[in-house]
């Protein structure tokens, strides 16, 4: 048999240890973090530690310096923790925080702050949707105005994930309002500087990740902050935009497939007109038909894996993806509250919270109509 | 010092097990396996001597090719070599069978100390450790919860019936069959992993190791002759009462059953 190089025997290790760290750390721990409103942040060094958080990132900075078929493996794994904020949270900090940075930030930023980072000693945080523009990330109105060396900046963002957790944030600003997408640039800002403030906002779902809005008021940073070029914000966030939504689907489609599973356990447990729900017909066809749904929407992210592990573009394929796999999670959310009747609608139930959780996916990272819209305009209408 | 892991490769706890078509074990295809729970504490205070000193840690593992993954895991977590008794005539050998092969590992090996579980998650027989430490003429302690070492002994601390403890001590070489618990088991780290692909792994068959002709299914002594999975009982008994008093029937029971 041939060797797949993107399910060689150490992925299959990495997952091994990805699985049981999920399986031991996260998941007897996940109503906690509901509790607590966000993620034990001593995780993020225990992840660090095992080499969790800079997969794709040069060795240089403690990085892997592997490709996207490990991180896909990871997210398979946490997906499973149970906790769909969890998942979002850690997600956040791995690949739609990090990688601007990465990949366009200078030597200097990347050892103050990508270094930590992939060690787990620090936390990330993207911070560009804001009150009055999230779709239309153009309109973003967040100041950054430059003052000899530094940059003074001002503003306020909204729906940030990692609020209260994050030691900087990859913030995307306003330098020119004169340039339009040209005018817009990634600035690294800590946490701790002063003029920065927060509020932790009250969600729906996702319970274990601390959403909050930012604030910022003459807070000043170095010009050297800026990750990449001046000017470059608008393009470097697309692209950074495109890990963050495939990280999306692999994590929302591994959390889905496994609460497919626990309802099967239910289906197989609860009895009812003499018989376990499972041997019912409708039960049957509608399992296997949302099994379909699941393996169709993994497939589809596994192609967006292999094109991103070979360099070709995906930004086509996952833009559909990101599309396809929200509406999936969210149909079998919705099947699955059915099948457990009344405690699906608990709060303590797995289908009952996969529904308020699963609504994200299709708004968090760009909304379906975000999807569409590209959709449209590249297929030419 | 030479510090041996012996490691079982069993079927996934979350397996679906059936038993196969001529009664005499489980079906094991389309399973999952992972390493024996018990082992994998052996192995986490293996490698404890070993971040403490000097020690070389090999992982030992009898069965078929799937036994690679088990013990690339035990790689990933940090041992240094690998043992990988793979031959036909294995398969299905007894437990004296099986401790023939690791003794005979154990001393191609020149082991100092030999880490075990204290039994395997499938078959529970606790039988292997002992008699593998009869087989090299070592002393050996069982249900271990705590080892202390030093240059020629390692003093360790074993479980006793109702939570007693037990402070004995041995001479090297000798043989540990470590209780589950009795450690924090390490993940294997990314980094462990990528440097486990360069780490070697001998495989060797029972003629290489010299007990082609005392091992083996052909030469057990004990025989499997069927296994199966018990008939669903009807002799539930059902507490009646308040909460405290279900809870002293409760108790009284358990008392009953000598399992307190
Ligand atoms: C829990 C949570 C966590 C989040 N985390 C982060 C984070 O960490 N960082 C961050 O920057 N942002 C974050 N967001 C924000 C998220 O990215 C935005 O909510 C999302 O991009 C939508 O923007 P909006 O809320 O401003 O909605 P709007 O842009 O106002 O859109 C409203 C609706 O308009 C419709 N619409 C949009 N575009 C089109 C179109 N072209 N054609 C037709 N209809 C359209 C859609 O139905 C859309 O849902 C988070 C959001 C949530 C809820």
């Amino acid at each position: 048999m041939l060797a797949d190089p993107l399910n060689s025997p150490e992925h299959e290790l990495f997952r091994e240890t990805a699985r049981k760290f999920t399986e031991q750390e996260l998941r007897p721990r996940a109503r906690e973090f509901d509790e607590m409103g966000r993620f034990d942040k001593s995780l993020f060094k225990d992840m660090g530690d095992l080499g969790m958080l800079g997969l794709r990132y040069d060795p240089q900075y403690g990085g892997a310096g592997l490709d996207w078929s490990y991180t896909s493996v990871l997210y398979e794994e946490i997906g499973r923790s149970d906790n769909a904020g969890v998942t979002m949270g850690i997600s956040v900090h791995t690949d739609m925080a990090t990688p601007s940075l990465a990949e366009f930030g200078s030597e200097d930023l990347k050892q103050e702050f990508l270094v930590p980072a992939i060690a787990g000693e620090m936390v990330s945080a993207i911070a560009v949707t804001e009150p009055d523009a999230g779709s239309d990330v153009s309109g973003i109105r967040t100041r950054a105005i430059r003052d000899g060396d530094d940059w003074v900046i001002n503003g306020s963002k909204i729906y940030i994930t990692n609020a209260a957790t994050a030691d900087w944030l990859c913030l995307l600003a306003v330098t020119d309002p004169e340039a339009g997408y040209g005018g817009v640039s990634q600035i690294l800002v800590p946490t701790d500087v002063p003029g920065f403030r927060y509020d932790l906002l009250d969600k729906i779902g996702n319970w274990g990740s601390d959403t909050g809005q930012l604030y910022f008021e003459d807070v000043r940073v170095p010009v050297a902050h800026t990750i990449g070029d001046i000017g470059r914000g608008f393009q470097q966030q697309m692209v950074q935009f495109q890990d963050e939504r495939l990280v999306a689907c692999v994590s929302s489609i591994a959390g889905s497939l496994f609460l497919w599973e626990e309802t099967r356990r239910w289906a197989e447990e609860r009895v009812l007109f003499g018989k376990p729900l499972s041997k019912m017909q409708n039960t049957q066809f509608k399992m296997v038909e949302l099994f379909t749904q699941l393996a169709a929407a993994k497939e589809l992210t596994q192609a967006c894996v292999r094109k991103r592990v070979s360099g070709e573009d995906a930004t086509d394929l996952i833009t559909m993806a990101k599309l396809f796999c929200g509406r999936v999670c969210r149909q079998v959310a919705d099947e699955c509250i059915q099948f457990h009747g009344g405690y699906g609608y608990m709060k303590e139930s797995m289908a009952g919270r996969a529904f308020v959780d699963s609504r994200l996916i299709s708004i968090g990272g760009g909304s379906d109509e975000t999807m569409l819209h590209y959709m449209a305009k590249q297929l030419g209408f | 010092m030479k510090v041996m892991v012996c490691l079982k490769q069993v079927p996934h706890q979350d397996a679906r097990l059936d038993v196969n078509s001529d009664g005499t074990w489980i079906q094991e295809d389309n399973i999952k396996f992972e390493i024996n729970s018990y082992d994998t504490y052996a192995i986490e205070e293996a490698l404890r001597l070993k971040d403490a000193g000097d020690a070389e840690v090999v992982v030992v593992s009898i069965g078929p090719d799937r036994v690679t993954q088990a013990l690339r895991t035990a790689l990933g977590m940090g041992a240094d070599r690998a043992v990988h008794v793979n031959d036909a005539a294995a398969q299905g050998a007894d437990a004296l069978g099986t401790a023939k092969i690791l003794a005979a590992v154990a001393k191609e090996e020149g082991a100092d100390v030999i880490f075990t579980g204290l039994m395997a998650d499938d078959d529970n027989a606790s039988a292997i450790p002992p008699m593998v430490a009869e087989l090299l003429d070592m002393p050996s302690a069982t249900g271990v919860t705590a080892t202390e070492i030093s240059e020629a002994s390692i003093k360790v601390e074993r479980e006793l019936e109702g939570g007693a403890l037990e402070v004995v001590e041995l001479p090297k070489p000798c043989l540990i069959a470590i209780q589950t618990g009795a450690n924090q088991v390490r993940y294997a780290s990314l980094k462990g992993i990528m440097q486990a692909k360069k780490k070697p792994v001998d495989v060797k068959t029972l003629a290489d190791l010299g007990v082609a002709d005392s091992a083996g299914h052909a030469h057990n002594k004990a025989t499997i002759n069927k296994i199966s999975v018990p008939a669903k009982g009807d002799t539930a008994e059902i507490l009646e009462g308040s909460t405290d008093e279900i809870v002293t029937q409760l108790v009284g029971k358990i008392k009953e059953l000598g399992l307190l």
